[in-house]
């Protein structure tokens, strides 16, 4: 299953983990079964409509997913998926 | 040892003075919504160093000068995520003393040349553990070479909140005097909001202060903690807050391209912040005088202007 590393300030809403395995095959469906596993963490990652927060920042790997396939990018049994906040509208 | 204080570093820091402060108390023309609702905005990016975060930068460094704690060829260090780095980096420019900065590497690009272009040592600290973790490497910084580094501790340290105490309280005070009944501003350090609210509450115990909070953990808001989440400042004193308030990030966002087209100003997202905030008061009451900061503006935020216009 693929990983998902869990920034410090939302791990109070992950059972104070550091990285939670996720089922699915591409970007958008791991962080939905993410949300599934953690329903607190729901509205600290998706806004009203639905959509990944735009402050927020997806990385597969060391990539940005905006330079990928975003949320639809694939993900593999060893991906690891990272959630970052981006400060002052920085995320590198 | 303390510096003599007819050294040029502590006519430089005196001098500098001047330029600290005094910042224009701005009445927003067209966005209250109720005639007798006015709302004032301190325009804190029309200072030396371009943000609020001049005045405790300055009040620290001023008060490390003269008790010879800096300006004995030790380096300043403490953490940042922007805008308290930069007015570091600014004043000790000036001053001729070297700064270290430790930063989440996920800080804008912007953020990072700006504190290399004045000259900062930047130690960056993983992009998943924000300031907190940034805050913690200084400490560790610090306790492996005391003698190496005076450690400016920000978020713990009195002068960030006395800077404002001293400084823009009094400033909105004789501006308004007890014609204010709330004062508001986001919760990051603290410093302005416990400086300000403190000397106006001495004031006049009637006027209500008002801590303003992101909506979530992960927000946009720069400068901002999200107080349930992020580790809370020592300086922080919370029989100051007579109430909190949420403040989302696309509303502040939305609010910085009202406040562009309606009154001619680009915000910072956290100025917005607190506009949005202020507005959002106006719309409770029916009548007052709701003051609140403009941290800085648009300037330093080109990523985020290209993304909303």
């Amino acid at each position: 299953m693929a990983e998902i590393i869990i920034p410090t300030p939302l791990r109070k809403f992950a059972d104070n983990q550091a990285t939670i395995a996720v089922a699915g095959d591409n970007i958008l469906s791991a962080i939905e079964d993410l949300v599934t596993q953690f329903p607190d963490l729901k509205k600290q990652i998706f806004d009203a409509q639905g959509q990944i927060k735009r402050f927020i920042r997806i990385y597969k790997g060391e990539d940005d997913i905006e330079s990928l396939d975003n949320e639809k990018t694939a993900i593999e049994a060893d991906t690891v998926i990272s959630i970052i906040p981006a400060i002052a509208g920085g995320a590198n | 040892m303390v510096i003599n204080q007819e050294s040029e570093v502590f006519k430089s820091i005196t001098t500098l003075g001047k330029y600290v402060g005094n910042t224009p108390l701005y009445e927003i023309q067209h966005l209250s919504p109720k005639p007798k609702v006015k709302i004032y905005a301190k325009m804190e990016w029309m200072q030396f160093g371009g943000s609020v975060k001049t005045r405790p930068a300055y009040q620290i460094i001023k008060a490390a000068l003269e008790s010879g704690e800096l300006g004995t060829g030790k380096t300043l260090l403490d953490a940042s995520s922007g805008n308290t780095g930069l007015a570091y980096a600014t004043i000790c420019a000036r001053l001729g003393i070297p700064v270290t900065i430790c930063l989440p590497e996920n800080a804008s690009w912007e953020r990072k040349k700006l504190l290399k272009g004045l000259g900062v040592n930047i130690v960056y600290t993983s992009k998943f553990g924000s300031s907190d973790e940034s805050e913690a490497k200084a400490h560790e910084m610090y306790n492996n070479e005391p003698d190496k580094y005076f450690l400016a501790n920000q978020y713990n340290n009195e002068n960030n909140w006395k800077a404002h105490y001293e400084g823009t309280g009094p400033e909105i005070f004789e501006e308004l005097g007890d014609s204010i009944t709330h004062f508001m501003t986001g919760l990051g350090t603290t410093g302005s909001f416990t400086g300000i609210s403190k000397y106006l509450k001495e004031r006049d115990p009637s006027i209500q202060t008002i801590g303003l909070q992101p909506d979530g953990a992960l927000h946009g808001l720069e400068g901002w903690k999200d107080m349930e989440t992020a580790k809370v400042p020592g300086i922080y004193d919370t029989s100051l807050v007579d109430a909190i308030k949420h403040v989302d990030t696309y509303d502040a966002y939305d609010m910085l391209k009202e406040t562009a087209k309606k009154e001619g100003i680009l915000l910072s997202p956290s100025s917005a912040a607190n506009l949005k905030g202020a507005i959002d008061l106006a719309n409770e009451i029916e009548e007052g005088v709701i003051v609140t900061l403009f941290p800085d503006n648009a300037e330093k935020y080109s990523e985020i202007i290209k993304s909303l216009f």
